[in-house]
Order: structure tokens, then C-alpha cells, then sequence
């Protein structure tokens, strides 16, 4: 047993997280910020935290995860970090060419009280930012939040530092994504190209994370959302904001900046949320929905109903972000499953809103969010009440191996295996492949236990 | 081996290295691209502050300390004193594999603690949840040692980490509860925190626990941290020839190893950077000589093996050696026999950590492949031009303010192990007792040695010599090989290992050999990419009717 020393009972910890369902804010900004084409992210810290986070992020993708540091030492750390940043702005400019740097901060310049909006500002004045060059700059301590809410500040960044309105309202609508995979990013393009909506995506990883080999590494590679499209995100009919966590406090700044309307629908991760979302989109654009859409629904429907006796009563425990866990709890409900324990790491009140909703029809579920809502405690309500299926990132598998679960690997990071970037668990078709793998995960399950007399061609 | 190898005009190269960057920093940069020469090592800046802006393959002091040294010793709960993300990314990542005595033996390893500091905690302070945590964590486990270690914002609100943990530690009473002051923005790289860790576990540790152990050649293996299992194939090899290990620091170790380190009667130090304090602080406390040796290489094992024996004196054990070597030669030789012909006359890149860049060098000449470029990633200058170079370092602000501890012989337990004399014996016949040649030495003549490499370099670097491999770490890998050249990693082994000893070093060959020549390196262009695109082409052949 690899987790030997998790004992069965619960003891209440105020002090000691074990085993996190979260990581920290920078890693969420580096992310968002590699969604803006020709944008390098910038740690503006020591070094070691940029490092862990393009090591994590470079684990999770397999492709390159570029980014700069102000590599701190003693004196900036007693004296103030602006010097580091002004000159990293002049070394990357010159160095790197990038069209924007997209600084967020960490623990420590937070902690000594940096302020990026006065030095970004002085990099102005002093003429460190070259003509038609841009420098965002996104506020990320992580003792606040988590990675989620960190990607939320860069892209709320983004949006309050780019949107222009020119007073000429643009037939476009901005999907503001929440904390997704490039494959994720894709299928929603594709989903809004299928209901013929103009779209703005950002930010958009599609073409950064997922690049072809080619034999040449491209510096900044063709995807993401351009600084022309998030110039015009101002002037857009409305905004459509995936998941309440990572994606909408981007679009009440949008708001509030560019008087551009907005509604939030979850991530759309299985049935209902993705219902909800093309519901959404096909409203805010005025179309309808074309047949394409409505027969690859039906084919997930399909299989639901065929399958519907695997999943029946199979209890869940997950473990995860608040923005995808939310729907995919509400997918395991419609398909008859029971998600019984679930934390998530990232602190806020809505999740709990939201998972009380959801969970009506099993009140015997276990679930919490924010301070020591970790993986340990989830490990232990596992023991005092065994599930059929572990759904979480990678660190579960220690988990599923000590319990003999079944495990579903999603989430960030999976460290271990591939798919994540290039095959969606969004939309309709990304909810069937997330409902094959959790039959296989049975199956698999079932063909290598099952006793020899009980052992059939079809189980 | 010179001959066949054509070097660019070096000079030429580092003018191109540093074109790009401002005037400044190409001046600092200059000083750490180093054109070789075995015979007259030249200087090369190494450990100092890499400049903001640049993108370095460098972490931090935390990630030194906690991270490299601590962490492979599996019975200690290592609580993070910070906010969460440095303990998370910490977390596993570093492939040190462990085996308990037992499957009920204490294994933190798979855990990961921290105190998850608020910002109330930053504001108010964080010790009283330090606390806590510590209780928690003893209340849960009961474990023998809870080591605490400190990252940035913890320094700068002045927690005091050790106070805290002398605290708990005489609360608990049997519990050993010490603490290490090493936020990430101490020293310039991982570098501080390697010296941090060996003066904590220096001072808090070795020398707890004086029970003799048994064996007649009894030496602790230091800086080895069994990525992917290399400090098994070493014990394995121990075993068989009859030599003890008493405590190895740190990987596959235990608490108890490490207190009882002081009984064994040599030091040999696999990465120089990251230990070496330990043992210069373990001869002069107990007199324990140290010497360099190096199991990256079959023949470097071997040499290894010699040296140990040369050191212990005992022709029995010489003998044992050679027969262990006898016994091991003929089964990598195999290997190599098949797969050298495929490897011969290619050439390496290898810019990685503190040692990993010189020890596998050892390799790719076992593999006939040249290395025409290396450097480390937070190494000194002493790990490049050796440890005569000491007294000739200036230590600059950036490392003056990490603690060199005072040392004195213990009144009771030093013991030397050898006398001046016989010391200086040893060394006439080769064995770098308490020293290291460096990795220069061993390096060609006009080959580069390239410090703190950053990513545009790297990618000149490429661009230039166009390597067949290149050795880095995770931030790199996928970098490299989007430019078409295969990335060996040399901080995880991309998973494989262990690289170490006879069975590792087979292992290296089989996996280098795949990685050059694997053919999908050639199937990167499009068929309509080389052959000219299809637009406007005619077609070739056509069906024939008969
Ligand atoms: S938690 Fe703070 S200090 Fe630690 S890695 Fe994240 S940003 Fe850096
Ligand atoms: S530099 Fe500081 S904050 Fe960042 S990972 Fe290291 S210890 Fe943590």
C-alpha cells in the first residue's frame, strides 16, 4: 500500500493540507496567457516557481511551455522587485520578441507589495516597451485562491487590458473559456462553427499546446486568441462565460469596461451542461441549432440508453476543479450513477451552491471545498464508504491502486498519459468518449476479476 | 578521437550566443561560454545570478533543498511551510524510488504536506498554523522525524521556522522536529539549497545514533538520489562485493541511516555539488575522509569499485572487486559490442544539474559518441575546474548570507580514519581523496562548456552543431525535440533507469541507441513536403489497361 499510513477515521485538520486537490494561482495565469498568440507568460518572482509551473504544465501538455522570470534573489526580495521586471522586460523584448509579456505575480513579490500595474506603467514611460508591444499584467498571490482562480485573474486581465469599444457593437459573440484543454477550446469552435456563430475564443490554447512536429520549434506557435480579436471582444453583442469560477469574472470586467452583456453556463462537460450551452449560444446568436448538433446529441443519448445498466447505482468518488466537476458530477447523476465523495481544493461558496443543487437526490454525499478539502480526506471518506470509480488528475492513481478502483484519469495535470490536449471531454461528443472511457474502466475491470464460471464472452 | 571530430570556430560561436541580448547582458553572458582547454582549464562564471528576462533551466533553493536532498528519505513527513503550490509541484515529481523494509515500514514519499498559508497567515503571521500542522502531522503519524522547510513569502514575514519546530520537538519528546530556512529566493539556483539541507541534516541528524553496524569496509554513498533506482544497482553491487553501506544521502534512506552515518569509515560522493559540505563537515567532525568516485559508466564503475578497495587497503577486497568486475564486464560488453557500431562517431550535448553533465559523459564515450558541448545547470566553479580552484572563488552577495557552519573535531568521536600519510598515498596513486579534477578535464580541447544555459542559447547551440542528442531536463525536452534532435532527460530519465552501475549503464546504451536511431526522426516531413507539394504536380503513373 503506497498511501499505508491514511488511516479510516476522520480527524478534523485545521493546519496540515495532505495531499492536495489544488495547486496556486501562477500556474492558472502561465496557462491563460499562453492562449494570446505571440504571448510570452512572465513569473514575476524567484525563479523556482516558474520553473515548477512550466515543468508541471510541460508534464500535462508534452510540448514546449514557455516563460520568464524575474529570478529574484535576496536583494529584490528586501529591496522590491521593479528593477527585475523592468530589465526581464528589456532582455525578453529583445531577446525573445515577443508581441505581449503577460507578467502575473507569485507569493513573493505579492508579499514584499510589487505593484505591476505602477512598474508595467513606468516600463511605459521609460520606453522598455516597444511600439505596437504590449504588457499585461495579472495579480496571482497564492495564498488567495487557487490555480483556477489564477487563470481567472490573467484572463480577466486580458479582457480589462485589450477590450476596446469603439461604440460600434460587432456581430460577434465572446466565449470566454474556462480552465480547458486545447482539445476543449477546439470542439467549441467547431460547436459554434456547426450553429454558423462568429465567435471570439479566449483565450484559445488550440495550436499552442497541442503543435505538430514539424522539425522546427516555432517560438509562438500559430494558435491562440490575437491581440486584433481581443482588441474587438469590447465591441461584441454579449459574452458567454464557461464555468462560474475561471471564466466569469472575466466577463463582468468585460462588463463593467465595455458595457458588453453576459451570461455564465457551465462548462460544457456531459448532457445537460452541454444542452444548456448550445441553448445559450443559439440564443445569444438568434440561430437554431442545425441537425448535425442535434444528431450528435442523439447519438450520445443513444449510448446512454443502451449502456444505462453499467452505470446504474456505480458509486463515484472525484476529486478536481470546481468548474468541470460541477457539470460532470450532474452527467454521473444523469447517468444514473452516484457520485458520493468529492472535493475540490478551490475555495469559494458557489461550488457548495451548486454541488447542494445538484446532489439533492443523494443526500448521503460527501463534499467540500476551499481549506483542507484534500485528497487524503477524500482517500479516507473512501474508506469508510468504498466507490466503484475514482475520477481525478493523475495524483488519484495511488489512490485507485491501494483501493482496487477502477480510475478515471481527468483533470489537472494528468502527468502520465496523453489524449487530454487532443481528444475534447467537452460537447456532446467529448461527453461519449468521457462515457466510454468510464464503461472501459468497468469493463476492464470486470474481465480481469470475474471469477471463471461467471467469466462470458459479453459481461 | 579528435580527428573526427570537426568543432565550428568557437569564438564564432559565442559572438552568435550572445548577439541577441542587450549590451549587458551579452557581457555577463560571455563569461560563462567557455571554449575548453584540458591543459589550461580557463575560469568559467558559474553560479551567479541568472540575469530577469532570461529563460533558465534553473529552479530554486526550495526545490535544492526539499526537493534534491531531503526528499528521498522516506521516514521523515516533510512539511511545506508556505502556500500550496511549492509542495505541490514537489510532489513526486522527482522519481526517487524507495524500498521499505517491509510493507508496513514508514514511506512518506507518496505524500505531500503542506500548511497551505492564507493570506491571513502572510498578514498575521503563519507560525501558530506551522504548529498546528506539525501536531497534525504527529497526532497522525507519529513519525520519527518532521522536517519543516520554508518558502519565499515564509522569510520575508519572519516565521521562525526553527523556533517553531524546537518547540514542537520538546513537546513531543520523541520526535525529531527540525527545520530549514530555505525560501527560493536564497543563493542563485538550486545550489543554496543543497548547502541549507547538508548543514540541517548535518547538524539535526548525523551523529544521533552511534550503534556500530557490522562489516569490515563500511562507507556512506552521498549525493546519490536513486532517480529511477540507480542507488539500487549500486547497493546491489555493494553487496556483492562485500562492502557495507551505512547510510546513503539520501536516496532509497532512512532516518535511522542517516543518524548513524558517522560510524562509517568513508565518504564517497557521487554528485559533488550537491553534498560535498557534508563531506568536508564529516571529515572534519569525525574524520571521515571523502573521495570522489562516480558509478555513471561501466568502466566508471570500475574504477569506482578499485578506488574503494585501493582505499580500504584489503587485498581480500581487491580481490572480491575484480571478480565482481570479472563476473559483471562480460554481460555489458555484450550490449555494447551490438550496439556501438550504431552510436560510434555521433555527438551529445549535455547541459543538466550539478554532476549529471560530467558523470554521463563517462557514457557516451563508453557509446563512442562525442560530447561537444556541456554545462551545468547550478553547478560552481569548482565542479567544473576543480576543487583547486576553491580558495580562488569570491563569494558574492547572492551566497554570502547561507550559512557556513563552524565545524570542530567531536571530542569523543573523531577518530581519523587515515593518517596525513597515508592520505596523501592514496591520492599519489589517483584516488581524489577529499577533492575533484572537475569537469573539464575531462572534456575535449575546443569543446564548449556553456553555464546556466538559457533557452536561446540552446537553440543556437542546436542550430550549430546539430547534435544527434541532447541532454536537459523536463522544461527542454519537448523544445529540442520539436527542432527534430532527441532529448534525453537526465533529471527523470524520461521514466527510465536506473542508469547506474553494470545494469544501468546497459540500460543507458540500449535507450540512447533507440533514441538516435529511431526512425520516426525521419518521418517527420510530409511525404508532399519533400517531394514538392501536390498542387499543379502532374501525375506520376497512371493505371495501366491492358
Ligand atoms: S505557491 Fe507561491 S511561492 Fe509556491 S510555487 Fe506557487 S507562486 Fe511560487
Ligand atoms: S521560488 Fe520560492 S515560492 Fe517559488 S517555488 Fe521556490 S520556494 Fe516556492
Amino acid at each position: 500500500m503506497l498511501l499505508r499510513h491514511t488511516p479510516k477515521e476522520v480527524i478534523a485538520r485545521e493546519g496540515l493540507t495532505i495531499n492536495p486537490a489544488k495547486t496556486c494561482q501562477p500556474i492558472g495565469a502561465m496557462y491563460a496567457a499562453l492562449g494570446i498568440h505571440g504571448c510570452l507568460p512572465h513569473s514575476h518572482g524567484s525563479q523556482g516557481c516558474c520553473s515548477y509551473h512550466r515543468s508541471t504544465l510541460t508534464r500535462h501538455y508534452k510540448e514546449p511551455v514557455m516563460a520568464a522570470t524575474s529570478s529574484f534573489t535576496e536583494g529584490a526580495s528586501v529591496f522590491g522587485g521593479q528593477a527585475n521586471l523592468l530589465a526581464a522586460i528589456e532582455t525578453i523584448f529583445s531577446v525573445y520578441e515577443p508581441d505581449i509579456i503577460a507578467v502575473h505575480s507569485t507569493c513573493l513579490s505579492e508579499t514584499i507589495g510589487d505593484d505591476l500595474q505602477q512598474i508595467t506603467k513606468k516600463a511605459k514611460d521609460d520606453g522598455k516597451i516597444p511600439e505596437g508591444k504590449y504588457v499585461i499584467y495579472a495579480s496571482t498571490p497564492s495564498f488567495v485562491g487557487s490555480h483556477v482562480t489564477g487563470y481567472a485573474n490573467m484572463v480577466t486581465g486580458i479582457a480589462e487590458q485589450f477590450a476596446q469599444s469603439t461604440g460600434e457593437k460587432k456581430e460577434q459573440i465572446n466565449i470566454i473559456a474556462g480552465w480547458m484543454e486545447p482539445s476543449d477550446m477546439r470542439e467549441i469552435k467547431k460547436l459554434s462553427k456547426e450553429l454558423g456563430v462568429k465567435i471570439v475564443l479566449f483565450p484559445d490554447t488550440s495550436d499552442v499546446l497541442d503543435a505538430p512536429q514539424t522539425g522546427k520549434h516555432v517560438f509562438y506557435p500559430k494558435g491562440g486568441t490575437t491581440v486584433e480579436e481581443l482588441k474587438s471582444i469590447g465591441d461584441s453583442s454579449s459574452s458567454l462565460a464557461l464555468g462560474c469560477i475561471s471564466a466569469e469574472p472575466a466577463a463582468i470586467a468585460l462588463d463593467k469596461k465595455c458595457k458588453v452583456p453576459f451570461e455564465t453556463v457551465d462548462m460544457p462537460i456531459g448532457l445537460s451542461a452541454t444542452d444548456r450551452f448550445i441553448m445559450s449560444l443559439s440564443k445569444a446568436a438568434g440561430v437554431e441549432v442545425p441537425d448535425e448538433i442535434t444528431a450528435e446529441r442523439g447519438r450520445l443519448i443513444d449510448v446512454m440508453t443502451d449502456m444505462e445498466q453499467y452505470f446504474y447505482g456505480k458509486k463515484v468518488a472525484l476529486f478536481g476543479d470546481p468548474d468541470q466537476i460541477i457539470p460532470l458530477t450532474e452527467f454521473l447523476l444523469d447517468l444514473n450513477m452516484k457520485p458520493i465523495h468529492i472535493v475540490s481544493g478551490t475555495p469559494g461558496q458557489r461550488f457548495e451552491k451548486r454541488m447542494k443543487e445538484i446532489l439533492r437526490r443523494i443526500p448521503e454525499a460527501n463534499f467540500k471545498n476551499g481549506l483542507n478539502a484534500d485528497m487524503f480526506l477524500l482517500h479516507q471518506w473512501m474508506k469508510n464508504e468504498p466507490v466503484d470509480l475514482l475520477i481525478g488528475n493523475t495524483y488519484g492513481k495511488y489512490i485507485a491502486r491501494d483501493e482496487n478502483v477502477p480510475f478515471l484519469r481527468f483533470g489537472f495535470p494528468i502527468l502520465d498519459r496523453i489524449g487530454h490536449s487532443y481528444f475534447p471531454n467537452i460537447g456532446y461528443s467529448g461527453s461519449l468518449r468521457l462515457l466510454e472511457k468510464i464503461l472501459n474502466a468497468f469493463m476492464d475491470r470486470q474481465d480481469r476479476e470475474a471469477l471463471e464460471e461467471k467469466f462470458e464472452l459479453v459481461m | 578521437m579528435e580527428a573526427n571530430i570537426h568543432f565550428p570556430d568557437p569564438s564564432k560561436v559565442r559572438e552568435e550566443l550572445t548577439q541577441r541580448y542587450p549590451a549587458k547582458v551579452a557581457k555577463k553572458r560571455t563569461k560563462s561560454i567557455i571554449i575548453n582547454d584540458p591543459e589550461t582549464i580557463p575560469e568559467v562564471q558559474a553560479n551567479v545570478r541568472t540575469v530577469p528576462g532570461i529563460i533558465t533551466q534553473r529552479g530554486c533553493s526550495y526545490a535544492g533543498c526539499k526537493g534534491v536532498v531531503l526528499g528521498p528519505t522516506r521516514d521523515i513527513v516533510n512539511i511545506v511551510h508556505g502556500p500550496i503550490g511549492c509542495s505541490f509541484y514537489a510532489w513526486l515529481t522527482r522519481r526517487n524510488q524507495t524500498r521499505p523494509e517491509t510493507p508496513e515500514h514508514e514511506n512518506y514519499i507518496t505524500y505531500c504536506f503542506s500548511t497551505d498559508m492564507q493570506e491571513e497567515n502572510v498578514v498575521f503571521g503563519g507560525e501558530k498554523k506551522l504548529k498546528q500542522a506539525i501536531q497534525e502531522a504527529y497526532d497522525l503519524f507519529h513519525p520519527k522525524s518532521i522536517a519543516i522547510f520554508s518558502t519565499c513569502p515564509v522569510g520575508l514575514i519572519g516565521d521562525d521556522v526553527h523556533a517553531a519546530s524546537k518547540e514542537m520537538r520538546e513537546k513531543f519528546g520523541d520526535c525529531n522536529v527540525f527545520g530549514f530556512s530555505c525560501e527560493g529566493y536564497r543563493g542563485v539556483s538550486q545550489s543554496a539549497g543543497h548547502h541549507i539541507a547538508n548543514n540541517g541534516v548535518f547538524k539535526h541528524m548525523v551523529g544521533r545514533n552511534n550503534t556500530i553496524k557490522e562489516g569490515k569496509f563500511k562507507l556512506n554513498l552521498l549525493g546519490e538520489y536513486n532517480i529511477g533506482g540507480d542507488a539500487f544497482e549500486i547497493e546491489r553491487i555493494f553487496e556483492k562485493a562485500g562492502i557495507t553501506l551505512v547510510a546513503s544521502f539520501s536516496g532509497n534512506s532512512t532516518v535511522g541511516q542517516l543518524e548513524n552515518a558517522h560510524t562509517a569509515d568513508l565518504n564517497v560522493i557521487m554528485c559533488h555539488r550537491s553534498i560535498n559540505y557534508m563531506g568536508e563537515m564529516m571529515e572534519t567532525k569525525y574524520g571521515i575522509p571523502w573521495m570522489k568516485v562516480n558509478f555513471v559508466g561501466a568502466e566508471s564503475t570500475a574504477k569506482s569499485l578499485r578506488k574503494i578497495a585501493e582505499y580500504f587497503g584489503d587485498e581480500e577486497l581487491k580481490a572480491k572487486v575484480e571478480e565482481v568486475i570479472a563476473e559483471e564486464m562480460p554481460k555489458v560488453k555484450a550490449v555494447i559490442d551490438d550496439i556501438r557500431p550504431r552510436t560510434e562517431g555521433k555527438t551529445a550535448m549535455l547541459f543538466v544539474g550539478g554532476s549529471r553533465a560530467h558523470h554521463y559523459q563517462d557514457l557516451f564515450t563508453e557509446l563512442g559518441m562525442t560530447t561537444v558541448a556541456a554545462g551545468y545547470e547550478f553547478a560552481h566553479r569548482d565542479d567544473y575546474e576543480g576543487r583547486h580552484v576553491l580558495p580562488s572563488i569570491k563569494v558574492d552577495a547572492d551566497s554570502k548570507n547561507i550559512e557556513e557552519l563552524k565545524i570542530v573535531a567531536d571530542p569523543e568521536l573523531y577518530q581519523p580514519r587515515k593518517t596525513e600519510a597515508e592520505l596523501e598515498a592514496l591520492k599519489e596513486k589517483g584516488l581524489e581523496i577529499n577533492g575533484y579534477e572537475g569537469m573539464m578535464k575531462q572534456m575535449m580541447k575546443k569543446s564548449l562548456v556553456v553555464d546556466d544555459v538559457s533557452h536561446y542559447e540552446s537553440e543556437k547551440l542546436i542550430e550549430i552543431y546539430k547534435p544527434d542528442i541532447f541532454c536537459a531536463g523536463i522544461k527542454e525536452k519537448y523544445v529540442v525535440q520539436k527542432m527534430g534532435v532527441p532529448l534525453k532527460q537526465l533529471h527523470s530519465y524520461d521514466y527510465g533507469g536506473p542508469y547506474t552501475g553494470f545494469v544501468g549503464a546497459t540500460n543507458f546504451y540500449r535507450d540512447i541507441d533507440r533514441m538516435v536511431n529511431n526512425p520516426v526522426w525521419k518521418l517527420i516531413k510530409a511525404p508532399w513536403e519533400t517531394a514538392g507539394n501536390g498542387k499543379g504536380a502532374e501525375l506520376e503513373a497512371s493505371y495501366v489497361t491492358q
